[in-house]
């Protein structure tokens, strides 16, 4: 397996050439068949490799130049570590089970081929953000799957609202590329500096070797491990979604629901966390770097929590909930906790996944609704669908035992113990957690339980979806009940799989202190149990028996309650700070310097004054001869007398 | 023996009255009249050099440009005649197709 790296992204990348050439003139279902196959193979030879990893360490595959331009050369090389191998498993994995939910999904839809190449291109790009071994190959797969997610949330390209989201997921993700890219530089050009021109590599383990080099060299006033490292989580900003470039995500449901499973929760938008964690030799040099992430992520949590407390589409309840997990998942970087962040990345998948895949199915049955008001007793007639999503909204809520009980207790506990955390990020953390536990399940409740709310034209055409889509959902649930297994707390008698896995990757580990007795810990988790299950509780209590008085209460506090719904007006503030000032300045740029200048004086001010020119002095050509041979006559006179003039022959 | 002047002077007198029949007369054959004119008041002034510089090359542009007046005046009657068939009439200031 050691030396078939390569195969795990070609794989997909081969799929992707197929269905968007040969596969045109087959059947649409040889598509759909080889996208499903290039995904599963991918995922043996990951899981093969990985194993390997596990047995015998780590594997370097090279395959060749990329850029070699006097010293400088960065190569294509794939390697595989214990992180590479987590998130490959977790995307090749979870994109297996969703490339086959999409085979049901996308059945009927016209853009079946151009889909599943999408969606095989995306996944050939994610794998080659995890397996690359330098910045440049990684921010190469960081920009594909920006493309893919682009292509595939404007997959529904005739309608313009669509479109636009694609766009707008597009040019927020520039801003943090841009900011990516400049601390990718000036990495580089600081290592050029020191060593000179040769002595630059962005390679991650050249990188780490010098990690003291970037500690030690001030710029302007920080130290550069500081500023490469903020800038870098600006770019982690953008791709993951965190305050204040969050605000794509929720727009970004309009693409097909699978791929908001496959792209917006499970994989790509994890990504800045799975940066952050391969650099963690930078972020543990650079304190105050780590200190933003840790806040930025809290706050992002809370913050995206409490908009999904009274958003009324399934896909944007869920969104808001990526949005807040991905949240957690840097507060657990942000104090250290690097395998706790990649736990919750991969419970969060599991479970995260399964609440998409189930929010497609539900939206499948309901002839394309996604409002949770017109929904209501699904219960009786997606039976499977209705189960499933109640364990993922249970494993996202943290209920005892489940996946995401042990990833979240473990960030709450390092966000409270941890050096670099404290108790204010516990208490950011905590209301979280309690918000998180009662938005889902009021969406669960509000969709699956109580009377249909639902039109009689809609309820009539309700029915289960097809094995091909259950399937992964029975899949995905299971796993979220179990997914817990790969972090299990010292307190319960096991070593904690994923910490000691990701032990060779953590290279400076910020030293978190256990709990002292197994009773403290028990009782932490009691604490965390007691809050999960009072969100739980009370939506349950609330929804859907008694919506007259969550109504009720709604308008007694209507201020708060528009805020929460209309997103704290954060678009409305891009908009007026940004969208329209900039509209401005391109509204000028349009009228003056293209109308005016490029347009007016340029293009059409040269063809104006010759065709003016030649209007006026059209009016010579009379067409009778004899004018002709008058002026030829003054022009003979005029040059003969010049001639004569100037001097004749003498 | 009459002197170079005069030549010079009849010549120039002929191609004036030449050049104003060609810049004023409406009439086609006229203009070619007038035309022919000039071309024999340039013959004239030739024959003057000739005789006063005793060459013998003026005699043979003076025959040249004979051969060229015939020839001139075939191919623009030729014109005259097709005009003439085509529009009717034989003004100049009657055909302004170049009209700008």
């Amino acid at each position: 397996m050691a030396d078939s790296l390569h195969w795990i992204p070609l794989l997909p990348l081969l799929g992707a050439l197929f269905c968007a050439t040969v596969g045109r003139l087959l059947p649409k279902i040889c598509s759909g068949v080889v996208a499903v196959l290039a995904v599963g193979f991918a995922a043996a030879v990951a899981f093969g490799s990985a194993w390997h990893v596990h047995e015998h360490g780590a594997i370097v595959s090279r395959m060749g130049d990329w850029i070699a331009v006097g010293p400088l050369k960065i190569g294509i090389d794939l390697a595989m570590d214990p992180l590479s191998a987590v998130m490959c498993a977790v995307v090749t994995g979870v994109g297996f089970l969703i490339h086959v939910y999409s085979l049901g999904y996308m059945a009927h839809d016209a853009g079946y081929r151009r889909y599943f190449a999408f969606l095989n291109l995306f996944t050939f790009n994610m794998l080659v953000l995890v397996l690359a071994k330098n910045l440049p190959l990684l921010f190469v797969g960081w920009e594909g799957v920006g493309l893919c997610s682009y292509l595939l949330i404007g997959f529904w390209f005739e309608d313009p609202a669509k479109a636009s989201a694609g766009k707008k997921a597009f040019i927020v993700n520039r801003i943090g590329d841009a900011a990516f890219v400049m601390g990718m530089l000036l990495l580089f050009w600081t290592q050029v500096q020191a060593t000179g021109v040769t002595g630059g590599s962005l390679d991650f383990s050249d990188l780490q070797e010098k990690r003291s080099l970037f500690e030690t060299t001030s710029w302007g006033g920080w130290t550069v491990g500081t500023v490469a490292a903020l800038l870098l989580f600006v770019g982690a900003c953008g791709k993951s979604a965190q305050l204040p470039l969050y605000v794509w995500l929720p727009d970004a449901m309009a693409g097909p629901t699978p791929v908001s499973a496959l792209i917006h929760a499970a994989t790509m938008v994890t990504a800045g966390v799975y940066m952050i964690v391969r650099m963690n030799f930078l972020y543990t040099g650079a304190p105050a770097a780590m200190a933003v992430v840790a806040w930025v992520g809290a706050s992002t949590a809370l913050f995206a929590a409490l908009i999904a407390i009274t958003q009324t589409d399934i896909k944007k309840v869920l969104a808001y909930s990526t949005i807040s997990q991905l949240g957690y998942m840097f507060l657990a970087v942000g104090v250290g906790a690097f395998s706790s962040g990649i736990f919750h990345l991969t419970t969060h998948a599991f479970f995260k996944g399964l609440l998409f895949l189930g929010a497609g199915s539900v939206i499948h049955a309901m002839s394309g609704e996604q409002d949770i008001r017109k929904m209501g007793g699904l219960y009786r007639m997606l039976p499977y669908t209705c189960c499933t999503f109640f364990v993922g909204a249970a494993a996202i809520a943290g209920f005892p035992l489940l996946s995401g009980f042990f990833s979240k207790d473990e960030i709450l506990w390092a966000a409270w113990q941890s050096p670099r955390g404290g108790p204010a990020l516990l208490v950011l953390g905590g209301l979280t957690a309690a918000l998180t536990a009662f938005y889902m399940f009021r969406c669960a409740a509000l969709a699956f339980l109580g009377a249909s709310r639902a039109s009689e034209e809609v309820r009539h055409h309700l029915h289960e979806s097809p094995p091909s889509m259950v399937l992964p959902l029975l899949l995905l649930a299971v796993l979220s009940v179990v997914g817990g297994a790969l972090g299990l707390p010292h307190a319960l008698g096991a070593t904690n799989f994923m910490g000691h896995f990701l032990e060779p990757v953590i290279v400076s580990p910020v030293e978190i202190p256990h709990p002292h007795t197994a009773l403290a810990e028990l009782g932490w988790m009691g604490a965390a149990s007691a809050v999960a299950l009072a969100g739980m509780g009370f939506a349950l209590w609330l929804y859907p028996r008694k919506l007259a008085l969550a109504e009720s209460w709604a308008g007694s506090w209507r201020r708060l309650h528009a805020l929460s719904s209309n997103k704290f007006y954060v678009d409305e503030l891009y908009l007026l700070f940004v969208v329209l000032p900039l509209r401005a300045f391109s509204f000028v740029c349009w009228k003056i310097g293209d109308g005016l200048m490029i347009d007016g004086a340029g293009v059409h001010g040269i063809a104006g004054a010759v065709k003016g020119g030649g209007n006026a002095t059209t009016s010579l050509q009379t067409g009778n001869v004899q004018h002709s041979a008058i002026l030829l006559w003054a022009g003979g006179a005029v040059v003969l007398g010049a001639f004569l003039w100037l001097g004749g022959f003498a | 023996m009459i002197p170079l002047e005069h030549v010079i002077l009849l010549s120039a007198v002929l191609f004036g009255i030449g050049t104003v029949g060609v810049l004023i007369r409406r009439n086609l054959i006229a203009i070619f009249m007038s035309i022919e004119l000039m071309l024999n008041a340039g013959n004239l002034a030739f024959v003057g050099f000739a005789r006063q510089y005793a060459g013998d090359g003026a005699h043979a542009v003076v025959l040249f440009i004979v051969v060229l007046a015939a020839v001139e005046a075939a191919v623009g009657f030729a014109i005259v005649v097709a005009m003439f068939r085509n529009r009717g009439t034989v003004n100049a200031d009657e055909v302004n197709l170049m009209k700008g």
